[in-house]
């Protein structure tokens, strides 16, 4: 069965995957121009946006622990990565424009006084040199070894990330719990596998 | 002794003929259309939100989290009939039905600012009366130093009841200086009409100048006491949420500030504006706090 898929997956080129990311933000931007996107749409907008950047950052991480299971989806992680870049950029643009208004005094006092935010932009910054060597040459550059080692920054990005959505409000909702659910089973995944390895090799 | 009343819910005045008799005293005009007519010192001349705005943008986590999900699960609750139990130190406990209880009370129009705590304001033309109108009827004891409120707990009609998100039922209070204020409404509508349920029905409390977690709905219990009330927010995380909870701009929520605030409805493209101290009703209520650190009493 999944090696049907696998080979099937073969025949899909992985532009596909930014078509397929896009249809979020426009379907943000249909919800504007149609007038639907609710009563508030400052905070609908930078959530849907926040919301999908951290969708995307945990389907990045999904992609080993589903080829352990036999699932390669290997050759789209580069595209989930860097849509998830893009998410959390659109994201940060639109804390500055429409949810701040641009008062740079509120913004730069709140950049470094606010944990959430805090939290938040060291996620962005981390994910700054992942995007940047998401490509071949940088692997070739940087060597398959260290560059593999940098782009592990995408674990502590992602646990930022969750971090950040779970202060942003008032109380926990099962949303938030939600992927701070599946961030938890993946980091167990991933501590559970490097065990195993670790007696293994005893 | 008990109080008594002979007045029931239904010889409240249909809504239909108090707004005639408001028409009338308009010269014809509809009272919400005509400014100068009418209107309450009180009031704010900013334009009011939609009510599709008030009714649909609720924190009401006994109906659910989502601002969305108050409209959305409000309609299975039960307003009647309503009983409001007074008790504490006050001449007239006992259990009333809402009509009794709010009967003879002067219903008005105000329209005031809303500032929510997550920094968030609208503009809501509320239906009411001072709450200092009500206590004087139930007659305030000597020594009484604080209201205290109840919500109603039904979990069969507030879903949200049945998690543990809050310590139900919820409760909130003020100081009796605060309760008797002018500004300070018991709201019983909006834009001429009962309140709507996600609102707060029947009745809720409306102190302006104070974060909206204050103005506690579908309200229950009303106590008198001499010790300063629990409230649910400050219960849940007193260094977020205080007993006072003016809205200021220079004391800010630990994790974010409260220096602007968006208004609902502006636009997609409107920006913040500036948060004013007591949510600008300083003139009105800055002497109750005469003296008292704001910082440390936030």
């Amino acid at each position: 069965m999944l090696t049907r898929v696998n080979s099937a997956l073969r025949y899909v080129p992985p532009w596909v995957v930014y078509v397929l990311g896009a249809l979020p933000v426009l379907w943000i931007i249909y919800q504007i121009l149609a007038g639907r996107i609710g009563i508030d749409p400052v905070r609908a907008i930078e959530w849907g946006l926040g919301l999908w950047a951290l969708r995307l950052l945990i389907a990045t991480l999904c992609v080993t622990p589903l080829r352990w299971i036999g699932l390669n989806l290997i050759r789209f992680r580069r595209q989930l990565g860097l849509l998830a870049f893009a998410y959390v950029c659109l994201h940060f643009a639109a804390w500055l424009t429409i949810d701040m208004g641009l008062r740079w005094g509120q913004i730069l006092p709140d950049l470094v006084k606010r944990w959430y935010i805090l939290v938040g932009m060291s996620a962005l910054i981390l994910l700054v040199p992942l995007a940047v060597t998401s490509n071949n040459a940088s692997i070739r550059t940087l060597g398959p070894k260290a560059w593999n080692r940098l782009h592990k920054l995408a674990y502590p990005a992602t646990i930022l990330a969750v971090f950040h959505f779970m202060m942003v409000g008032k109380v926990y909702t099962g949303e938030v719990l939600t992927y701070a659910g599946i961030l938890l089973a993946l980091l167990t995944l991933r501590a559970a596998r490097l065990a195993l390895r670790s007696t293994a090799r005893l | 002794m008990t109080y008594k009343p002979t007045l029931r819910w239904s010889d409240v005045t249909p809504q239909a003929m108090f707004l005639n008799r408001r028409q009338i005293m308009a010269g014809g005009a509809a009272l919400l259309a005509s400014p100068a007519l009418g209107k309450s010192p009180y009031s704010t001349d900013d334009a009011p939100n939609t009510l599709e705005e008030i009714s649909g943008y609720n924190n009401y986590y006994e109906f659910g989290l989502g601002k969305e999900d108050p409209a959305a699960n409000a309609g299975m609750l039960q307003t009647k009939p309503w009983t409001v139990k007074v008790d504490g130190m006050v001449d007239k406990p006992g259990s009333y039905d809402l009509g009794d209880l709010i009967s003879g009370m002067p219903i008005e129009e105000r329209i005031y600012r809303f500032r929510c705590v997550e920094a968030w304001s609208m503009i809501i033309p509320w239906q009411g009366f001072q709450l200092s109108a009500l206590l004087d009827k139930l007659g305030v004891q000597a020594g009484a130093k604080y209201v205290g409120f109840e919500t109603l707990l039904r979990p069969e009609e507030m879903p949200g009841q049945k998690m543990g998100t809050l310590d139900w039922p919820y409760v909130e209070g003020l100081r009796l200086d605060e309760a008797m204020h002018p500004l300070t409404l018991i709201a019983t509508g909006l834009y001429g009409q009962p309140l709507p349920n996600q609102n707060g029905a029947p009745i809720r409390l409306v102190v302006p100048w104070k974060y909206g977690f204050k103005n506690i709905k579908a309200i229950v219990r009303i106590t008198l006491t001499d010790t300063q009330p629990p409230c649910t927010w400050n219960q849940i995380a007193p260094q977020e949420y205080g007993f006072y909870a003016n809205v200021n701009p220079q004391v800010d929520h630990p994790r974010w500030s409260q220096a602007s605030e968006r208004r609902i409805g502006a636009g997609i493209l409107a920006g913040r504006q500036d948060t004013l101290l007591f949510n600008g009703y300083g003139e009105q209520v800055a002497s109750l706090y005469a003296g008292m650190d704001l910082a440390a009493n936030y």
